[in-house]
């Protein structure tokens, strides 16, 4: 079992999404004037937290990992071409 | 500028994430390729936004923020002209050398194809080189951070490079990847609503565009010269970067971006880090599908900005001026940060912001350790030891690397000129290596001597041209003329694209001259180095959208449809 990069990237939106979601929806509308009276935080929020979550159910059942070089057909063989050309040393 | 409890908590998520996929990659850092090159395994969509995520350092986006609001849409030639095509180049025509050589670094392909001194030569220059970028960066975030924030200096600089350090150590180039491709997602969603703000504010693409005439028109310059891309291009008087279209397509197009994107081991280590020969060529050609669209997200910011300071729209945005009086152009994007960001999304921004100097920062750490310890220690140092020896040295790099950047950066503060000099010698140095690795590549006849003294030549002929040209207005000194000016160039961008072309022409005929007088190499020894000698690598068993061929078609047109859109 290997680090799918997705899952973190994934978490990460998704909880930052989530926090800004709520924040935009709940706190003061006030400090929109800043921003021409939208409401940034909850739009931009709401589509942070949608691709943090497809992200994640993508690194669920998905396989962009890195591997180990010995668990690797291609890193096997590099390793062998580097060990015979001498590269290793 | 100031930050609420929640700007703070999405800094910390932040923090807490990148440190966490370092600490999660730790135990698979087993061997020392691994530790330098991911060990050959990752799929083709990161190494291909890695690719352009480590380029995304400071100089891009607060750079290109900036000189969008200096020289306007015209900036775009650095992406569609500058980088598209030589990303081009790279995928398709270079990476089965790089690749397929098993070299593991760019210095260790030019020992491979030409000699022990080429190679020396490069490794020395390239690690002083991204040791001291690295610290540049952290000295413009530093600086930075205390302009925006009120962070002290030593602070932001130690903290930005306590956690590089950490999550390189840990989980070296995998890590850097992998947080890299972290790093772009989150440039791209914190300033996608900063664009779409400035530009609502501005009164969309067509207000934009009447404020940006009289933006030009205030300059002296024709209405749609902040505008369009292509149409001022004539002569160098027309258009505010003072280039005309030769010396920008030699220059630029071809010396500067082939030179960066075909040979800076800083890009192309992450595309030697992919999986498979077909996905260490896709990675350059991914890359360029998202950095075509980069300046809709670094250079309009600037574009917007310098607009609505002519021309005000509904909330009053102004670009800050310096002390002498004229605009602090670099403050662009992150003052547009400050002013349309409410807290929350503002602290979104200005983790991007942080992440783009981290990601360039890790970019040039992963880059040194990897040829400090295969091209400096185990060649010249320490040979034949264990694997888990030089695993341990990459480590100790790592640190002693990172050491170094945040000394320079204290330097930085102090001298200022110093950094000055130091960037116009790497610029000597790179100019003329394209043409090294153009013979290399692609003549068989190129020889060791050949591909040294042309090196040399063309950094050699570099000072000199710097060295008897000068920038309008600019007196003599560490903006060249130090022998006498005998040519004035418009701005001080023309005088860089002449430069490097004069670099480039001076190295490809001295190693081309020197390589005839010289013996070649046996035949039998550049198999798999040199064009004419290797095999083509097959289109693999991989569906046609994915073959590097139809996809470099597609990216170039692409870019050409950009080009005309805004010509």
């Amino acid at each position: 079992m290997q680090l799918d990069i997705r899952l973190p990237i994934g978490l990460m939106f998704a909880l930052l999404g989530a926090l800004l979601t709520v924040f935009g929806f709940l706190a003061d509308k006030g400090v929109y004037q800043k921003s021409l009276g939208i409401n940034v935080n909850a739009w931009w929020g709401l589509v942070m937290l949608i691709f943090g979550v497809i992200m994640f159910l993508l690194g669920r059942r998905g396989t962009a990992t890195a591997r180990l070089t010995e668990e690797s057909p291609e890193g096997k063989k590099i390793e062998e071409i580097e060990h015979r050309s001498g590269l290793e040393r | 500028m100031k930050l609420t409890y929640l700007d703070w908590s999405i800094m910390l998520v932040y923090f807490v994430f990148v440190l966490g996929i370092g600490l999660a990659l730790k135990r698979y850092m087993k061997t020392s390729t691994d530790f330098f090159l991911s060990g050959r395994s990752i799929p083709a969509w990161i190494t291909g936004l890695a690719f352009i995520s480590a380029n995304l350092g400071a100089q891009e986006v607060i750079g290109m923020g900036a000189s969008g609001a200096k020289y306007g849409i015209m900036t775009s030639h650095f992406y569609w002209i500058g980088a598209i095509p030589a990303m081009a180049f790279v995928g398709i025509f270079m990476m089965p050398f790089y690749y397929g050589s098993r070299a593991r670094s760019v210095p260790e392909y030019l020992k491979l194809r030409f000699d022990e001194k080429t190679r020396g030569l490069n490794a020395i220059s390239f690690a002083v080189m991204t040791v001291f970028s690295s610290g540049i960066s952290l000295y413009a975030m530093g600086l930075l951070l205390e302009t925006l924030l009120g962070w002290d200096f030593s602070f932001s600089i130690l903290l930005a490079a306590a956690i590089v350090l950490i999550y390189v150590f840990l989980g070296g180039l995998t890590s850097a990847i992998y947080n890299e491709v972290l790093q772009f997602f989150l440039i791209v969603f914190g300033f996608a609503p900063l664009v779409f703000l400035g530009l609502k504010d501005a009164g969309g693409w067509t207000g934009l565009q009447t404020r940006l005439a009289t933006v030009a028109t205030a300059h002296g310059f024709g209405a749609g010269a902040w505008s369009e891309s292509w149409h001022y291009m004539g002569s160098s008087s027309a258009n505010p970067m003072g280039v005309e279209w030769f010396g920008l397509a030699m220059g630029l197009g071809f010396v500067l971006s082939f030179g960066y994107w075909c040979t800076d081991f800083l890009v192309v280590q992450r595309a030697m880090a992919a999986k498979s020969m077909s996905a260490a060529r896709r990675t350059p050609l991914i890359a360029a599908v998202p950095k075509m669209f980069f300046p809709f997200l670094v250079i309009l910011p600037g574009m917007i900005a310098i607009a609505l300071t002519y021309k005000s729209g509904a909330t009053g945005f102004a670009l800050p001026k310096k002390i002498d009086g004229t605009f602090n152009y670099d403050l662009a994007i992150p003052m547009m940060l400050g002013h349309y960001f409410p807290t929350g999304m503002l602290g979104v921004g200005l983790t991007a912001l942080m992440a783009s100097f981290m990601s360039g920062m890790a970019g040039n750490v992963t880059a040194f350790n990897t040829v400090w310890t295969y091209d400096i220690y185990q060649s010249y140092i320490k040979r034949g030891a264990s694997d888990e020896h030089y695993l341990w040295m990459g480590r100790m790099a790592t640190i002693f690397g990172i050491g170094i950047s945040v000394a320079a950066a204290y330097v930085a503060t102090r001298f200022n000129n110093i950094m000055d000099m130091l960037q116009l010698v790497f610029a000597f140095v790179n100019a003329p290596l394209f043409a090294t690795f153009l013979l290399g590549m692609f003549w068989k006849r190129t020889t060791g001597h050949g591909a040294f003294i042309g090196l040399l030549s063309g950094t050699i002929a570099a000072a000199i041209h710097h060295g008897l040209t000068l920038p309008v207005g600019a007196v003599a000194g560490v903006k060249g003329g130090w022998f006498g000016a005998t040519h004035v160039y418009p701005s001080e961008m023309a005088q860089n694209f002449w430069t490097a072309i004069f670099a480039w022409t001076a190295c490809f005929v001295i190693t081309i001259v020197v390589s005839l007088l010289t013996r070649p190499r046996d035949e039998k020894d550049l198999v798999g180095l040199v064009y004419s000698l290797t095999e083509r690598p097959k289109a693999e068993d991989v569906p046609w959208y994915q073959r590097p061929t139809v996809l470099a078609v597609i990216v170039l047109l692409a870019a050409i449809v950009l080009n005309i859109i805004f010509w």
